[in-house]
């Protein structure tokens, strides 16, 4: 009896010990083959295949195997803060959105690029914007892995009942808002307060000439200026829509996907939206959600400028890739990076996964073009993107702006630019609350 | 017997009660010895209990001292209480201790007249118990985050039924401040009535039989029955449930959290910590939100302890 219960508890310590073996050997393989852990966003599985493809590529230097993250970009960046923080060294790679960039960069969680050779490789072609989201105090930590960018969708019958051109260099938010009125349709934008909401608050701030902080780089001592006549400007589109009757119903909770129902729906004339809309359109169609003729009515256009006589400065998105400064295998993980950022496996990401390159060329490419009749508008909208603020305390900037111009419906252009400035700069000195 | 004497047999039941849990005064070796065996196995999760809440306790005592961003180690500065000032004098902490203080007191008042009458029925209810006592109780087996979404869900605007069955068109839930507290408050009821009317009938079936017998057979109406016999028989485990329920929903994260993310002033006091400490990573004042928000629970169990001045040993079923 006691000699049963005893062979259980040995059996049960046994067991233990095997378990921790087997949770330490996770670096390796048995073969002793690294393998690097990539930790990626959410995507139609596009990441994981270009990691397979590496890893048979490096001729068994290097294995990449892919962790997924939570689908929002700001829970993804909750998930690497944490572990990062903590040194973990399981981080080798890292999808990284940009506008955490700088953060990540501050605080030492990134390692940076610094041989000639690749941060040659890894910026040659690459587009300015996206490139700009890139770098901190001079070095280059996360590389554009692929770009995106909001373009100006519309409904061609809508704009033609209108007597609107979209496409025309100088159409702006008040042409579009007064088409969608006097038709009696709706816009689509996105109104809730999220990280969406701030990417149209920033273009339209961007597009008016201005910025939202000045200095970016001090940190916590940046200075708003969002408080100057481009974000009143701004105030005045976000206000304008918001209290006009082309305002979607849902304009306070409307994110990315609610404004594609509006547009795809029998309301719909306008919509600032990111590319993926054009490929959803298409599953739309063959799942029956919408007719053949719905889409065939859909056109694009550049991002709506807010004053006439200035160039629009669409949104810029994407993902950068960058190595976990904590990783055991520093120059695995960078020949990795060589593999990943090339422009075929840009073009072969591109068409498979819907993303846009960060890289110019890819937009040449043939296969490219057939995917995307509007590649090239993609492309120029791109490189003619303003990034939203680059800086350490980003959440903080970001979110004092949602909190200050939400709801729309409540924005006043003589009052919120003043309030979210004054507010924004109480938190950065630690006064207030966010 | 008139109502007095049931009165008196009320007491005269409290009076065994008393009287039996005073006679371990005379211990027995067998019972020193059960009672060090109860300590001893009690103690390896009691070790446990405090290594995993009274370290971190402190800890975000210790931490709601320092200026402290996770992302800017090098800024790490030792700050006395300002977290706290910063926090006390802040718009936004009194706006969620506002919205915290009306999703409790709405809900745990309606929870508590429903999960009585829910009790009620299923005390009551003769055939079919088990379907009866299963059918109220599906709701409390649903994980919080799912409730929420499927609340969410269902007032929403594009792909919600609510709208659709009352008639609202285009009316947004979630884009103002009440309508957005109508719809949590209301997902909040629907999920923990279940919970506090399971406390409820377990104080309903201790009201002893014979006390109803005796008020009955002395005419006392329904009412006076409910009023002068149940009511203060289950004055222990409507404590237990009000107190319960009260620390619950005063924790309130999910349902804000899923349905409007903390927009139009729907924030709660945890949410509150949450952000602070997990997606800005400011751990100084968010460690300063999450002991003050330890701070009103701690307070908020004081004052029903003390309010309702209950004997919990009522509770141990020794009646």
């Amino acid at each position: 009896m006691a000699d049963a219960h005893r062979r259980r508890v040995a059996a049960g310590w046994l067991a233990m010990a095997v378990g921790a073996a087997a949770v330490a050997a996770c670096g390796g393989d048995a073969d002793g083959t690294p393998t690097l852990t990539w930790y990626i966003n959410p995507d139609n599985g596009g990441q994981a295949t270009l990691a397979s493809q590496c890893s048979d590529a490096s001729g068994g230097a290097f294995r990449i195997s892919t962790q997924i993250l939570p689908n929002e970009a700001d829970a993804q960046r909750e998930q690497l803060v944490r572990r990062l923080a903590a040194k973990d060294s399981s981080i080798d790679l890292m999808s990284l959105d940009p506008p955490f960039v700088a953060e990540f960069a501050n605080a030492g969680y990134l390692r940076p690029i610094t041989e000639d050779a690749d941060v040659a490789a890894f910026t040659d072609g690459v587009l300015d914007a996206p490139l700009e989201t890139a770098t901190w105090d001079g070095e280059l930590v996360a590389p554009p892995f692929w770009a995106n960018t909001q373009l100006l969708w519309y409904r061609r019958s809508v704009a033609e009942a209108a007597g609107v051109d979209p496409t025309a260099d100088t159409f702006t938010w008040e042409q579009l808002i007064a088409a969608a009125e006097g038709d009696g349709k709706r816009v689509g934008v996105q109104g809730r307060r999220y990280e969406g909401y701030m990417v149209w608050i920033n273009a339209l701030v961007s597009s008016a000439g201005g910025t939202i902080i000045d200095d970016p780089a001090a940190g916590a001592d940046a200075r708003p200026a969002i408080d100057a006549p481009a974000g009143q400007a701004a105030a005045r589109v976000v206000s304008r829509l918001a209290r006009s009757s082309a305002a979607p119903a849902d304009l306070a909770t409307a994110g990315e996907e609610e404004a594609r129902s509006t547009f795809q729906g029998p309301d719909g004339a306008f919509m600032v939206n990111w590319p993926y809309v054009y490929a959803a359109a298409q599953e739309s169609v063959a799942s029956g959600a919408i007719p053949q003729s719905t889409f065939d009515d859909i056109g694009w256009a550049r991002y709506p400028r807010v004053e006439a006589d200035r160039p629009s400065a669409p949104p810029l998105g994407g993902i950068n890739l960058a190595i976990g400064n904590f990783t055991e295998h520093p120059q695995e993980a960078l020949a990795a990076l060589r593999c990943l950022l090339s422009v075929e496996a840009g073009v072969q990401y591109m068409v498979e996964s819907g993303n846009p390159a960060a890289r110019a060329a890819v937009y040449d490419d043939p296969a490219v073009r057939e995917a995307y009749p509007m590649a090239e508008l993609i492309r120029d909208s791109i490189a003619s993107a303003a990034p939203r603020p680059i800086t350490p305390y980003y959440g903080d900037v970001s979110q004092s702006v949602q909190r200050s111009w939400h709801p729309a419906r409540d924005v006043d252009p003589q009052r919120t630019p003043a309030d979210s400035a004054s507010f924004m700069s109480k938190v950065l000195a630690g006064k207030r609350l966010l | 017997m008139n109502l007095t004497t049931v009165r008196s047999r009320a007491r005269l039941a409290g009076g065994t009660h008393s009287a039996t849990s005073a006679a371990p005064a005379a211990r027995t070796d067998r019972s020193r010895h059960e009672r060090r065996l109860g300590l001893l196995l009690a103690a390896p999760s009691f070790v446990v209990m405090v290594a995993v809440t009274a370290y971190p306790l402190l800890y975000a005592v210790v931490l709601s001292l320092y200026r402290y961003r996770l992302t800017d180690p090098a800024g790490k500065e030792f700050i006395g209480l300002e977290n706290y000032v910063t926090v006390l004098r802040d718009p936004i902490w009194w706006a969620d201790v506002a919205t915290t203080a009306i999703i409790t007191l709405v809900s745990v008042a309606v929870e508590l007249v429903l999960g009585f009458a829910f009790a009620w029925v299923m005390y009551k209810v003769l055939r079919g118990r088990s379907l009866v006592r299963t059918g109220i109780l599906i709701p409390y087996g649903i994980v919080t985050v799912v409730s929420a979404f499927v609340w969410r869900y269902a007032f929403q605007l594009d792909s919600g039924f609510v709208n659709q069955w009352f008639g609202l068109a285009e009316f947004n839930w979630f884009g103002g401040r009440w309508s957005s507290l109508f719809v949590i408050t209301l997902s909040e009821i629907w999920k923990t009535t279940p919970f506090i009317s399971l406390l409820l009938l377990a104080g309903l079936v201790q009201v002893p039989g014979e006390l109803l017998e005796a008020a009955t057979v002395d005419g006392a109406t329904a009412r006076q029955r409910l009023q002068k016999v149940i009511l203060p028989n289950m004055k222990a485990a409507i404590m237990v449930a009000l107190l319960f329920r009260t620390l619950d929903a005063w924790r309130i994260f999910d349902n804000p959290y899923v349905m409007t993310g903390g927009a139009n002033n729907t924030e709660t006091l945890s949410f509150l910590a949450y952000r602070q400490n997990v997606s800005l990573v400011n751990l100084g004042a968010g460690s300063a939100v999450s002991v003050l928000l330890f701070l009103t629970v701690v307070l908020i169990a004081f004052v029903f302890i003390k309010g309702f001045r209950t004997d919990l040993g009522q509770m141990k079923g020794q009646r």
